[in-house]
């Protein structure tokens, strides 16, 4: 890893954190009349993949010198998420809410977070967790990347190195791995485990306790074509939910183990798999 | 901007709709119904209002000419030529899409020097072949790739555009979708297409646990990006008269920001993508050493061994043998579960494969349902006696 500029040289990078707050529980079912999810309670967190985002910031701001702005998009009970990354190093936090906002789909939604990040006072890094466990898409890092014209690199697990104009990051792509350099501003998504998140400390948790959250809301947005946000700027539709496939027709079988063994036996047997 | 209103003449405070409201997003506040921001516009409070006093304003949406826009657009994806297997997965079910619509099947291939696999794509159905060739195009960079997509999408104007649900892939056509200003699914498990060439996407959402009909019905084009493994490859053969086109490139759509330094080939140990027959280890298996016994079954059977999240994160097997959501979609001939339960989260993994026989000791277990072989049994009995069979 090479940084150079430190902080005494004053680098100062702005970097913007995406961060989405989530339903704690996987657990979700469907009201078979409505069609509709009913989610048990309403217990929240931050989405964990964005844990790793925020730690990849924080810890690039400890090397090269830098701030670290949360953003989210989401109901007023979002802003807990922004308090949770003060706690975890963020400097300071925004949250978009609004309900012009509702029904957002993908696109609705990094246009939004897009026209957020244009208010704010300048940002060379932006990064993303990798996907939601809500969402589940990996689409919003890159769109917003897309509406604010900044080149894009998704899935990195290693960062390289941090210069003052660019970055070196390692880019996972499956069968290969990609070592990219990208100027500022770029936005990128960050792996599960690049940086290990560090654990919400006490100390800093009373530290930040009285630091308050930006609120924007759609009237402080430079476009205000309302039919780019919400439910109209919204071209995906989910038409229904349902439950994923029950199996028909299904054999079981109980016995002693070793008549177990001989069945499965002859069953690949039978069908040619040995 | 399409909200909600809430008469409040017809309103009598019932509160059906705070009940109703999965998102917690309605109260009330000075005698009024208030929707804040949480509201996700699910509809279900104006669905359930006893007084009919909530209602949709909905301002009108314009739809694009769907007239304008026709055919099946397929991303070649590969890695310096070689091209992923996907690609032909995408254009078997392009092709059975655009046959029920009457519309072609095209093919986007940009890269260095892909004369030859361009035209090898021929072999398959597909009406035309968009060959954009350059060696600044070699290696995938997203701004440059963004942009030849963008080029050929405004020269072709295809109804949908299919990108396999790759590393490359999903970052690659989120960027083209938001320069159309269009919506992409991700990670399609199911498309079906209407008369009016509506795509209906299928997708695993909330982790596996339910499964999310998708359309874009106002614009065009519409982009799903698609789940490696889940779709059948083509059949060599079936469309003679396909061509390959040559494109224009211009050289300003080839400035990138982003420097390749260098691309490696990952480490690989043989892949479980590829197959026939994979063994699962589940947290049913109680020591790292016993993985050995599951091994051997694996190894007898000419397979792989595969394993649950738990194990994965136990430090015991490798990610990239990891099944499931957040693991890889497998589609073997055979797969035999040993110790694994069968969360919503790893059966999204493995339903299209061939055959699934599972060996559970818990009657319970959700996995003996998905199974077409559910075997009620310890595996530390049942696998021994398997090995010692084939064994003879
Ligand atoms: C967003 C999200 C994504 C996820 N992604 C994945 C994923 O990609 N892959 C994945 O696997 N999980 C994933 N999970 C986790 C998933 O929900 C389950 O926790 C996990 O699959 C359980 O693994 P298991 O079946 O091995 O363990 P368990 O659920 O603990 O099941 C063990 C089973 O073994 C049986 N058993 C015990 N002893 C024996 C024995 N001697 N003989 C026979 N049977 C025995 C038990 O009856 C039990 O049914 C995800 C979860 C979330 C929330
Ligand atoms: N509502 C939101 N507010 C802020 N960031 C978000 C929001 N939704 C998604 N993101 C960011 O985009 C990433 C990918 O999300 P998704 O496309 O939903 O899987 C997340 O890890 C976040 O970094």
């Amino acid at each position: 890893m090479r940084i150079t500029g430190s902080k005494a040289r004053g680098v100062i990078l702005r970097i913007v954190v995406c961060i989405k707050q989530v339903p704690a529980t996987s657990k979700v079912q469907i009201d078979e009349v409505t069609g509709v999810l009913r989610r048990e309670g309403i217990e929240s967190k931050l989405n964990p993949y964005d844990l790793y985002a925020l730690e990849t910031a924080v810890w690039i701001k400890d090397k090269v010198g830098g701030a670290v702005t949360t953003l989210t998009m989401g109901p007023l009970q979002a802003e807990e998420a922004i308090k949770e990354s003060f706690i975890l190093g963020a400097d300071q936090g925004y949250l978009v809410s609004d309900r012009k906002l509702a029904g957002s789909d993908v696109l609705a939604t990094a246009y939004t977070l897009s026209q957020a990040i244009r208010l704010l006072d300048g940002y060379d890094l932006i990064i993303c967790g990798k996907q939601t466990t809500d969402g589940d898409t990996a689409q919003v890092g890159p769109e917003v990347a897309e509406f604010l014209e900044i080149p894009h690199v998704t899935w990195v697990k290693k960062v390289n190195e941090v210069t003052e104009d660019s970055i070196v990051v390692e880019q996972d792509l499956g069968t290969s791995s990609a070592i990219l350099e990208l100027p500022y501003p770029a936005l990128i998504t960050v792996e599960k485990d690049i940086f290990q998140p560090r654990l919400p400390s006490y100390r800093r948790k009373k530290l930040t306790a009285a630091q308050q959250v930006n609120v924007l809301t759609f009237s402080d947005f430079l476009d205000s074509d309302e039919q780019k946000y919400g439910l109209n700027g919204s071209p995906t539709q989910v038409e229904r939910v349902f439950p994923p496939d029950a199996n028909e027709d299904k054999v079981l079988w109980e016995d002693e183990p070793s008549l177990l063994g001989e069945k499965i036996y002859m069953l690949i047997k039978d069908r040619n798999f040995i | 901007m399409a909200t909600l209103a809430i008469n409040a003449r017809r309103c009598s405070l019932c509160g059906e709709c705070i009940a109703t409201c999965p998102f917690n997003a309605i109260s009330e506040v000075d005698g009024k119904i208030e929707i804040d921001a949480g509201c996700r516009m699910c509809k279900l409070c104006l669905k359930n209002c006893p007084e009919k006093a909530i209602t949709l304003i909905d301002d009108k949406r314009v739809a694009v000419d769907k007239e304008a826009w026709r055919g099946i657009l397929v991303f070649v994806e590969h890695l310096d030529g070689e091209i992923h297997p996907v690609t032909l997965e995408l254009i078997g079910k392009a092709r059975e899409l655009a046959d029920s619509t009457n519309q072609p099947v095209y093919c986007l291939f940009m890269g260095d020097q892909i004369a030859e696999q361009a035209k090898s794509l021929l072999q398959y159905p597909v009406e035309k072949v968009f060959v954009y060739e350059d060696s600044a195009l070699r290696y995938f960079r997203v701004d440059v790739y963004a942009n030849i997509f963008e080029d050929c999408i405004r020269a072709v104007q295809p109804s949908t555009v299919l990108v396999g649900a790759t590393s490359v892939g999903r970052s690659l056509a989120p960027r083209v979708a938001a320069r159309f200003r269009t919506g992409l699914t991700a990670d399609c498990t199911t498309l079906e297409i209407r008369e009016n060439t509506d795509l209906v996407q299928i997708r695993p959402a909330f982790g596996g646990n339910v499964m999310a009909q998708i359309v874009t019905p106002f614009s065009r084009p519409q982009f799903a990006t698609v789940r490696y493994k889940v779709m059948s490859p083509a059949e060599k053969g079936g469309s003679p008269s396909g061509t390959v086109e040559r494109c224009v490139v211009s050289p300003v759509r080839l400035k990138s920001k982003i420097r390749v330094r260098e691309v490696v080939l990952n480490e690989q140990s043989p892949g479980i993508l590829e197959a026939e027959t994979l063994v699962v280890a589940g947290r049913g298996v109680k020591d790292k050493q016993d993985l050995e016994l599951l091994q051997e079954l694996a190894d007898l059977l000419d397979g792989q061994l595969a394993a649950t999240r738990p194990l994965v994160e136990a430090g015991w097997v490798h990610y990239s043998k990891q099944i499931g959501l957040s693991g890889r979609t497998v589609k073997p001939k055979l797969i035999i579960t040993c110790g694994v339960s069968g969360a919503v989260q790893f059966s999204a993994g493995i339903s299209g494969s061939e055959c699934i026989v599972a060996i559970n000791q818990d009657r319970s277990a959700p996995i003996l349902d998905q199974a077409h072989y559910g075997v009620v049994g310890d595996l530390y009995e049942v696998v021994p006696s398997l090995i010692d069979r084939i064994k003879g």
